[in-house]
């Protein structure tokens, strides 16, 4: 009852049913008792000069039929928590029924998984079978973020490529899905103001030769090797520790203009990978695992 | 309405249980084939087998149905729907023709109520000695009888139901898993509903379904005219009626007519009606009352037919017209729908797809900068052999296709989740949004080849100054602003 902040309407609505089966089982007697007259009453309705409506009572089939329902509703109320004051004999409950639905899920699908969560990633993501479980997992939990081929989308990381912001052993990429990774880089517009971002833009850019204006590569570097080397290293080859990616490729999960290198830079990013582990459970972790591990290695 | 026949406090007539005589004839004998035809279409087809699985199965749970070498899914309802049309149709065509024939040779109704009649009748004797042994209350010979009468009326009725679920489970291993205990609770439910619903509606209330419970009893008024076959009995050749050999009572009136009022009409009638009294709704036009007279005319050596089929109008010795305008609608509608089915049916492609594009981003772009778009098709091998497919687009130009080798490849009635990539150049898309075609091709047969349509999305196309193709309005209108500012 603590849906509700008193009583009241737990008792309301109790009382309101009972009553209202009384009142009907009471109306049902009063309309069908007494004697009948010897005649059937007519509703005066004549059509085609002989054709009259008779006002027949109810059969007694159809009668009992109702009263039926009554003896229903009663028995119904009495096992299950219809009235707002009594939870039913059974304790029936939505989270008992989901609960158990769970159980009998794992019955049948649980034996199938238990095999596959003892094998390691390597062999799994050898095995024909493992990989279309993996996929239609994938297809089921990841691609919202990930996009249906694994391909990623601006923000979300590309399962298909060779770079790991946070490690692409068989173990980092399982111990992201199943504790998921939250990604952070600081915002420097505060600390190096609009002209500092810039050259630290060009710097980054100087890594993919993409540089566009030479003069503040320099400056850049300076900064770079003051502020950014404690995650994405001097070499710029990023930390999988910390999930800093690697610059100097051309795998921009951002984007790689220089607007959006811009825009990372001045204002940062937080990327937000979510646990799994307890939602899906070890099995399907590592079915998934063997499937994303298997997507890079096969391309 | 009348008032009825009261019995004690009850304003409801009581039910008079009709007790049909058995008779022999010529319709008795088509009905009879009728009979054959139809419980052998039940009891005959989930038997048949085709490329080693049943030729007519509901598969339910897998949602598809058999019918010899087709295989119908979800997808094809629209051909249920049709047949039924066709089926709708037929029944009112004949219905136009020829009458309540339906009813009289072929409704269920009437063949499981004609099997029921004659286990009673073998057990009980005939007309008789039924109502003889309902009369006598409670005895020992009489509860044995009825006893085997309910053992065999169960034994058909179990029968028919274990047939019925045939069509819907496989019959050859429906058998053995009946006799396990092994029935799932919907095989069950049904198995146990049908028995139930046969020994009620063919054993208990007979005439009572058709007369009182069945719509088509009531509409089908609506398709009869003048010119309907009906049995009817003919006035004017068996007025006035009359037992023979009582003729000389009857000095100086009127000669009697051919009716000899033996009431066999009466006994036979399974709806307990006297056909002499006219056309009435409760004739299911079994004919029982043709083949009933005729005997009777045989014997007392007048001709036959004093009851039989004939149309209001030719009673009234009128032309009967056959091809009335409602005739030939029904006629054109049912051939036309059949035939559009048929049709159709030769045509089908027993492949499909949805396109489904990802939500998670309108579009990206690959690492070589073209733009790429990822969709999901959920492809449908409505075959019974695996086939491999190829996946073809077009309405962009330099469009190129990309998937996991082998995902095309889909097992015989599987449905496949598919990741597909589409990629165009960013300087061939004109607009954010293109409509493109996709092509799925069967790669050992390009004659199973289907076509959806979709959406290809990509940034917002820089201003068109070097597209020499725009239309000049559109060009100006687009480029307008920078232009100026140039």
């Amino acid at each position: 009852m603590s849906e509700f902040t008193s009583n009241f309407w737990p008792w309301f609505i109790g009382i309101a049913s009972i009553l209202s089966l009384i009142a009907c089982f009471a109306f049902l007697v009063a309309v069908t008792r007494g004697r009948r007259p010897d005649e059937a009453e007519t509703t005066g309705h004549v059509w085609d000069e002989d054709l009259r409506e008779l006002n027949n009572p109810l059969p007694g089939w159809w009668r009992w039929l109702f009263h039926g329902t009554i003896a229903f509703a009663g028995v119904y109320l009495v096992l299950f928590p219809g009235l707002g004051f009594w939870n039913g004999t059974k304790s029936w409950s939505q989270e008992d029924q989901y609960r158990a639905e769970v159980a009998s899920a794992d019955a049948t699908y649980g034996p199938i998984y238990a095999r596959y969560e003892s094998m390691d990633v390597l062999t799994l993501a050898q095995d024909p079978e493992a990989r279309k479980i993996g996929k239609r997992l994938f297809l089921n939990y990841c691609t919202a973020c990930h996009g249906s081929d694994a391909g990623g989308a601006p923000g979300y990381p590309n399962l298909r490529d060779e770079e790991w912001k946070w490690g692409g052993t068989p173990e980092a990429i399982e111990t992201t899905i199943t504790g998921g990774r939250a990604g952070n880089m600081a915002a420097w517009e505060p600390a190096v103001g609009k002209e500092g971002v810039a050259e630290l833009v060009q710097y980054v850019l100087n890594f993919t030769g993409r540089a566009t204006r030479p003069e503040l590569v320099a400056a850049g570097q300076q900064k770079f090797e003051m502020l950014c080397f404690s995650c994405h290293r001097i070499s710029g080859k990023g930390n999988p520790a910390v999930g800093a990616p690697d610059l100097t490729n051309d795998i921009w999960q951002y984007g790689g203009s220089e607007q959006a290198i811009t825009r990372t830079i001045a204002g940062g990013r937080q990327g937000m990978m979510p646990p799994h582990g307890e939602f899906l459970g070890p099995a399907k972790v590592r079915l998934l695992t063997a499937y994303v591990y298997g997507l890079s290695k096969g391309s | 309405m009348t008032t009825g026949s009261k019995t004690g406090n009850s304003f409801f007539s009581v039910h008079q249980k009709v007790h049909p005589r058995i008779v022999h004839g010529r319709f008795s004998r088509l009905r009879i084939a009728a009979l054959f035809l139809t419980l052998g279409l039940l009891y005959g087809l989930p038997w048949l087998q085709w490329d080693g699985r049943p030729a007519f199965l509901h598969d339910l749970p897998a949602r598809k149905f058999y019918f010899f070498g087709l295989v119908f899914w979800p997808q094809d309802l629209i051909y249920l729907t049709a047949v039924l049309v066709v089926a709708a149709l037929a029944l009112f065509l004949f219905t136009a023709l020829a009458g309540r024939v339906w009813c009289g040779y072929a409704c269920p109704q009437t063949v499981f109520t004609q099997m029921l009649v004659w286990i009673e009748r073998w057990v009980e004797g005939d007309r008789a000695s039924q109502i003889r042994l309902r009369k006598n209350g409670f005895s020992l010979p009489r509860n044995i009888k009825l006893a085997i009468k309910w053992v065999l009326w169960l034994v058909f009725a179990l029968f028919t139901a274990f047939s019925t679920l045939g069509s819907f489970t496989p019959i050859r291993e429906l058998g053995g898993r009946i006799l396990a205990g092994a029935l799932g609770p919907w095989e069950t439910f049904f198995l146990v509903f049908i028995v139930v619903a046969i020994l009620l509606f063919a054993g208990k209330m007979r005439e009572q379904v058709c007369i009182y419970m069945c719509p088509y009893a009531r509409f089908q008024s609506a398709m009869f005219d003048r010119n309907t076959l009906i049995v009817s009995y003919d006035p004017a050749r068996g007025e006035p009626r009359g037992a023979r050999g009582k003729e000389s009572a009857r000095e100086g009136l009127k000669p009697l007519g051919d009716c000899v009022d033996c009431t066999l009409c009466v006994q036979a009638c399974p709806t307990g009606i006297d056909i002499r009294n006219g056309l009435q709704y409760q004739c299911i036009a079994c004919t029982a009352c043709i083949d009933a007279c005729d005997e009777v005319m045989d014997k007392v050596g007048s001709p036959r037919g004093l009851v039989r089929y004939t149309t209001l109008n030719a009673m009234e010795n009128l032309k009967t017209k056959i091809l009335r305008p409602r005739v030939v609608a029904y006629g054109l509608l049912m051939v036309g729908i059949a035939a559009a089915v048929a049709v159709s049916l030769a045509q089908r492609v027993p492949v499909a797809f949805d396109v489904l594009r990802d939500r998670n981003a309108p579009y990206r772009e690959a690492r070589d900068g073209r733009i790429e778009n990822v969709y999901r098709l959920k492809v449908l091998n409505m075959e019974e052999q695996p086939r491999t497919y190829l996946l073809r687009a077009s309405g962009l130009p330099g469009i190129t296709v990309d998937y996991e080798a082998g995902d095309l490849d889909v097992a015989a009635g599987q449905v496949r989740d598919v990741p597909v990539r589409l990629r165009v150049a960013a300087e061939d898309l004109h607009a954010q949004s293109n409509e493109i075609e996709l092509e799925l091709v069967a790669a050992e047969d390009a004659k199973i080849s289907v076509r959806e349509s979709a959406r290809f999305l990509g940034p917002r196309p820089e201003p068109a100054e070097d597209h020499d193709d725009s239309d000049p309005a559109d060009r100006s209108d687009r480029s307008g602003g920078k232009r100026g500012g140039g």
